[in-house]
């Protein structure tokens, strides 16, 4: 009597509600011949009744499946004797109730069994059974009521197809209103221990420090005991290889966006967009290992051989990898706008002997000028955010250098080595991966916000 | 693809059976296709878009100093034959273009020519304004600034200034030539764009339905403008009002399913039609 085989009984039940529900709207009617004396369609007094019949049941089982557990145990642990469970921590609490819950369902449990434990696993055992056949009343109940209700509400005048529009939109509401909620979630969690962390390491030394170094002792009297969190030089260092990128991005993707849409043939473009295509589905780890294995020691041995010093973790490694990772992303936006430029300004500039090119520079590149830009900001968000590339080919070094030949680390690689390994949850290095995240967070949302804005704008130019 | 070749021969290699049942039902065009002094010599053009048949067959004259009218159903390939004489059609990679076109008797289907020069020489007016995305000065400078018209700022300035004038739009923008050209209303922008294509002298003006989207009055400033530039230019203008035919036009060119039914003087066309379709269109609007 799974929650699982539930569910699909209220499915079933759903549909046969639709069944009944559409019945009896051409029952009320008086005949087939006679359905356009309803408000609605039959089909919509059937969607009606199903709603009604598997909605309430559906939220119930939920709540149900969600609440069960930790009910059940509540009260399996009320019921022991209070000397068992008076001096016990926490954590022996929770090994208990696993215990109890193992022996309940049936599974072998590790320790040795009193028996006390034996009694309260039986009584588990009772208490589920109860829940289940409750739960099983319950929703049969529930769906009676909501197909009673419908069958009750199943008239002539009935807006049955208005009815089932408004229930919808509370459903989709409700979904929505899920993604909403997470999003926030996510957002306040980053912001409350950003804000923790602030309280140890002030802002200003945070945003204004030129010194990385989040070491924290492990002993007290250890020497070099507080770390430095100055964020400078993460900050420069994702600069600087995010610039490398969109300096590689930038022309190449808008060159070819520029090939694609106003040079290509149609046979070239039908195969050569896919390629670009296949370019962005790469997974970004498998740039990382090409930027670390392959392209770092090809930089360096070249630097060798022109007799440049170039780390083997060097910017530009990381930098020129990730620029390739972001072409497609900088020529598929630029080609939807040049494509989005209106055939008739071409037509307009070729009927006055304009060549193909001055109708690029002159009229195609200026009019998509706005969407281009909104394009590469959001490639710029992109590289900023971007992680396992440099997590892998750049270094952990917190160099403040504009040399690109050198090692630099940047934002997302120190929130990964903060979080890796065993931390203590509440140190200012763990808490620092939780600022830096609300730092990248707001830099690439206010990128994203104006990228959009110009983009929106440039779209209504021609609407 | 336009190879002298291909235009002196009749028809295309890869005709299909339906190609060759729609050029069987083709009728030779009545009323008199020459004209006395040609600018424009059009033999036997066809236009296919992939498999559909657009044009059928068609000649005619386009006269010096004269406008001709070309009126027809919608979708009969009046905007088609036009684009023709510009190889704007070459834009539209579906088009495929035969016969012959002759500009002062130089074939303009023939590969070697530059289709560049050609295009400032017989320039067009779109149905649809279209003002690029620039001050309205921008709009005007654009033509002359790419083929090097004028040597300084003041003699871009001049010509700028006389486009709009010849235009009818001087007095309503002199104040505002750095406002965006799609700020102006449709009427405004339909004559800044014929504006734009007096910018470059072009010997023969095309027009696809000028007038489509303008009240009357704007409608009988660019008639104005149209019978002043006939004193110099070559004009085709597309149309859909008989009425605007008649006031503008010396000649009238009746087109139909792609095939061009009757060709005449615009008096004739309207008073005494020689093809049942002629008349039946006719009639039927003024009806
Ligand atoms: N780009 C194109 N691709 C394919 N078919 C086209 C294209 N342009 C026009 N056609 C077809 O060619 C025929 C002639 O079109 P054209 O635009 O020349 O008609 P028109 O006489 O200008 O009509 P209207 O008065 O509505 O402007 C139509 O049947 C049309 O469907
Ligand atoms: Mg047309």
């Amino acid at each position: 009597m799974s929650p699982s085989l539930l569910l699909l009984i209220i499915l079933a039940a759903m549909a046969l509600a639709y069944h009944l529900g559409r019945k009896r709207a051409i029952g009320v009617a008086g005949g087939v011949a006679q359905i356009n004396r309803l408000h609605s369609l039959p089909a919509y007094y059937g969607y009606y009744a199903a709603l009604w019949v598997g909605l309430p049941a559906l939220l119930l089982l939920l709540f149900w499946v969600g609440l069960q557990e930790h009910i059940l145990t509540a009260l399996t642990i009320a019921e022991l004797p209070p000397e068992m469970t008076a001096q016990l921590s926490e954590g022996q609490l929770s090994l208990l109730t696993s215990d109890i819950r193992n022996l309940a369902t049936g599974n072998i449990t590790a320790r040795e069994i009193s028996p006390e434990v034996q009694a309260a696993a039986a009584h588990y055992q009772r208490l589920s059974g109860l829940a289940s056949v409750s739960l099983w009343s319950l929703t049969g109940a529930l769906a009676l009521a909501g197909m009673a209700w419908a069958w009750q509400h199943t008239t002539i005048s009935f807006r049955a197809r208005n009815r089932v529009e408004s229930i919808l939109m509370i459903v989709l509401i409700l979904f929505s209103s899920i993604a909403i909620l997470t999003t926030l979630g996510i957002v306040l969690s980053v912001l409350f221990e950003s804000i923790r962390f602030f309280q140890k390491v002030p802002w200003t030394e945070f945003l204004f420090g030129t010194k990385w170094s989040p070491q924290i002792a492990l002993r007290a009297e250890q020497v070099g005991a507080s770390g430095a969190f100055g964020a400078i030089p993460l900050f420069t260092g994702t600069l600087l290889i995010s610039f490398i990128a969109m300096l590689l991005a930038v022309p190449v993707g808008l060159l070819s966006a520029i090939y694609l849409a106003e040079y290509a043939p149609r046979k070239v473009r039908a195969w050569a967009k896919p390629v670009l295509e296949i370019l962005a589905g790469i997974p970004t780890v498998v740039y990382g290992f090409f930027a670390a294995l392959t392209v770092a020691p090809f930089m360096r041995g070249l630097g060798e051989s022109v007799g440049l010093d170039i780390a083997s973790e060097s910017a530009l490694a990381a930098g020129l990898v990730m620029g390739i990772m972001i072409i497609p992303f900088v020529s598929s936006l630029s080609e939807d706008v040049i494509n989005a430029v209106p055939q008739s300004l071409r037509d307009g500039s070729y009927a006055l002997g304009a060549t193909q090119s001055e109708t690029i520079r002159r009229v195609i590149f200026p009019a998509a000028l706005p969407g281009i830009v909104g394009g590469v900001l959001l490639a710029v968000s992109r590289a900023i955010g971007e992680t396992m590339i440099v997590v892998m080919a750049a270094g952990l070094a917190a160099n403040l250098t504009a040399n690109p030949f050198e090692s630099v680390t940047t934002v997302t690689v120190q929130i990964v080595t903060l979080l890796t390994g065993d931390q203590e949850f509440d140190s200012a290095k763990t808490l620092a991966a939780f600022a830096l995240g609300l730092t990248l967070f707001v830099v690439t949302l206010i990128l994203n916000v104006i990228a959009l804005h110009i983009v929106r704008k440039y779209r209504e130019q021609y609407e | 693809m336009n190879t002298i070749a291909d235009a002196i021969a009749v028809k295309p290699a890869n005709l299909t059976a339906d190609h060759l049942a729609q050029d069987q039902s083709t009728a030779t065009t009545l009323g008199e296709i020459t004209s006395a002094n040609p600018r424009m010599i059009c033999r036997d053009v066809n236009v296919w878009y992939d498999d559909k048949h657009a044009i059928k067959n068609v000649s005619l004259d386009i006269g010096q100093n004269e406008v001709i009218a070309m009126i027809g159903p919608s979708g009969c390939g009046k905007s088609t034959f036009l684009r023709c004489l510009n190889r704007m059609n070459d834009t539209i990679p579906a088009a495929k273009v035969r016969g012959s076109i002759k500009l002062d008797g130089q074939e303009i289907q023939d590969r070697s020519i530059d289709v560049v020069p050609l295009r400032a020489r017989v320039g067009m007016v779109f149905q649809k304004p279209n003002p690029f995305p620039k001050s309205i000065y921008e709009n005007i400078a654009y033509g002359p600034r790419i083929h090097g018209l004028t040597n300084n700022r003041e003699e871009l300035d001049e010509l700028v200034e006389t486009s709009l004038k010849r235009a009818g739009l001087w007095k309503e923008v002199k104040d505002r030539l750095d406002a965006p050209g799609t700020s102006l209303s449709g009427g405004q922008q339909q004559r800044l764009c014929i504006a734009r294509t007096i910018s470059v002298s072009p010997e023969v003006i095309l027009m696809d339905e000028p007038c489509s989207a303008l009240d009357p009055i704007a409608t009988a400033i660019i008639e104005e403008l149209i019978d002043e530039l006939r004193q110099q230019y070559t004009i085709a203008i597309v149309t859909h009002s008989m009425q605007q035919a008649a006031r503008v036009s010396q000649r009238t060119a009746y087109f139909h399913l792609g095939d061009l039914v009757e060709v005449g003087t615009t008096d004739d066309i309207f008073n005494q039609p020689q093809h049942k379709l002629t008349e039946d269109y006719i009639t039927g609007r003024f009806g």
